[in-house]
């Protein structure tokens, strides 16, 4: 993998790449869709943050020092707690902490595996392997939680009556909701599971592109590709059952209780906002 | 034409001289089920914003061991939440509920709901068959269960054991469900609108079999209806709940007779608006 393996973009390049927008924002102006201005929104936003990231993956990288690493693995960790909260429907009050704890343990079960026991890297904080393998493994299991809570939601306003029924019953609430529960991890693994059945078939990984393009065999680039996909099935299952107990303890009160949340919904935020104040 | 069900025949009186206990005033008598002061604001969606709304405002009532209790009043009275508070599905916001002379809130949450059994308006039912939702509570202990024996309390056929529960008519499903709060051996009965789903023949034979469990296993019941038949036909006491507020309690007979307020008779001759 030597640098001067691949075709560097030069800035003119990059200009150049606007061609592309060009082609997006006429067929938007032709067909009537009104999306001219997001485009050109979206356009700027996709130079900016990736000129961003770039140069400050570039600084991490040269610093190469222990705690800027960690620093940005809890950075990125807590943007993905907040953006899997972002995505409920109803009432966020309580989540937010309860989708980072999740993430964080899901990623650092997982991150701890690959860089320690798989692939050995040394020193351990090596950005070049930490950043993009924590990347991975943090968005995937971002979307992990995103989908257990939404769903455990979704689920408890569905089945209130039998949820009920069975807490009127002596039942704790962990066994009450079981069947609610159970849905919700199934439709966190999914996603994961079907990407493990069609990998390859369909399209190359990112990841593999990535190390394809870089020089590496294609050979080389599939293992790497293997351990990410077992990776990120670890870390979604893991975050995601993490986040279904926690989703328990948010929508139960300790009585055994529904939360009053699942009747207000959305309006539950402002309500205990306004109680708190 | 359906015959009307039989009428509870029993008196307070009589259950208090039959019990234990020699009367009201024994100081070892504690009511069944004892409500002191309680009150609940609960917030509530009103169109765009959430309104903290006293849904329940300073009732106080006792229901004696062995009786049934009727409790009545329009729709949005707050008679289920009043109820749904007696196992803890809820907690009133200020007040005390005890049962048989202990504060609920300090006993274990599964326990009181083991000895407070509760059936609903529309039968839930729990996945499977009908033997798994008859043992469902037993079960959740680690305790044996005889399904079948709890079948033959509410006159459900035996072979109806392994059929799925869904396959069963609504009037079916809802014996089954009291089966299912008999199966914890309860202390005390709660159901809310145990009838409103049911046709008059369902209902009946629902209205017959809690006469018959209260008499039959001195079992005390708290019955939420607005069907003032329903609870002219099984209970012994009635408590009227109005806005939240109890207007009237007392012996069932007494209140059908000649209701003690004019809100009572005007409720009797179905003057008060649901929305009152």
């Amino acid at each position: 993998m030597n640098a001067s393996a691949y075709i560097h973009i030069s800035l003119i390049d990059l200009l150049i790449a606007l061609l592309f927008v060009g082609v997006t924002a006429l067929i938007s102006y032709w067909q009537h869709l009104g999306l001219e201005r997001d485009i050109a929104i979206g356009t700027v936003r996709t130079f900016v943050q990736l000129l961003t990231v770039g140069f400050v993956l570039q600084r991490l990288f040269d610093a190469s020092r222990w705690y800027w690493v960690v620093l940005a693995l809890a950075i990125m960790t807590t943007v993905a707690g907040y953006n899997a909260v972002k995505r409920q429907a109803g009432a966020k009050q309580g989540l937010f902490a309860m989708t980072t704890a999740s993430i964080a343990t899901g990623g650092a079960i997982t991150l701890i595996l690959v860089i320690g026991v798989v692939l050995r890297v040394l020193p351990w904080y090596q950005p070049q392997y930490v950043i993009p393998i924590a990347g991975m493994v943090i968005g995937n299991s971002m979307n992990g939680a995103a989908l257990v809570v939404n769903r455990f939601h979704s689920e408890l306003t569905l089945r209130r009556s039998e949820i009920e029924a069975s807490l009127a019953l002596g039942a704790p609430a962990r066994e009450a909701a079981a069947g609610a529960l159970r849905e919700s991890l199934r439709a966190a693994m999914m996603p994961t599971v079907n990407s493990m059945m069609t990998v390859g078939l369909v399209q190359l990984p990112g990841m593999m592109t990535g190390q394809i393009i870089s020089g590496a065999s294609p050979l080389d680039a599939v293992r790497y590709q293997v351990v990410v996909m077992l990776m990120i099935a670890a870390a979604t299952a893991v975050t995601a059952m993490t986040a279904a107990f926690g989703a328990l303890r948010v929508f139960f009160t300790p009585a055994q209780q529904l939360s009053p949340r699942l009747e207000l919904g959305r309006h539950w935020d402002a309500y205990v906002g306004r109680r708190q104040s | 034409m359906v015959p009307a069900p039989e009428e509870c025949v029993h008196s307070s009186d009589d259950i208090v001289n039959e019990g234990r206990f020699a009367s009201m005033d024994d100081p070892a008598y504690a009511p069944a089920v004892e409500l002191v002061h309680v009150s609940k604001t609960k917030p509530v969606l009103l169109g765009d914003s959430v309104t903290q709304l006293q849904v329940i405002g300073d009732v106080s009532f006792s229901v004696p061991k062995g009786e049934i209790l009727a409790l009545v009043g329009p729709s949005g009275s707050g008679k289920s939440t009043l109820l749904r508070m007696m196992n803890r599905l809820e907690d009133p916001s200020s007040g005390q509920i005890s049962l048989f002379g202990t504060d609920i809130s300090s006993l274990d949450v599964r326990e009181l709901r083991r000895r407070v059994g509760m059936v609903f308006q529309t039968p839930a039912l729990i996945a499977g068959t009908v033997a798994d939702n008859v043992s469902y509570g037993p079960r959740l202990r680690g305790e044996d269960c005889d399904p079948g024996e709890c079948l033959d309390l509410v006159r459900l056929e035996r072979d109806l054991l392994h059929r799925p529960a869904t396959a069963l008519s609504v009037g079916q499903q809802q014996r089954m469900c009291i089966a299912r709060a008999l199966a914890n051996r309860p202390e005390v009965l709660l159901l809310d609108e145990p009838t409103s789903a049911l046709d008059q023949t369902a209902a009946n034979t629902v209205l017959d079999l809690v006469c018959r469990l209260n008499r039959e296993m001195g079992l005390t019941v708290i019955m939420v209806t607005h069907l003032m038949e329903h609870a002219r036909a099984v209970g012994t006491r009635v408590v009227l709940l109005v806005r939240g507020a109890k207007i009237e309690e007392g012996a069932a007979n007494a209140f059908f007779a000649s209701p003690a307020t004019e809100i009572g008779r005007r409720f009797l001759q179905g003057e008060l608006s649901n929305e009152c």
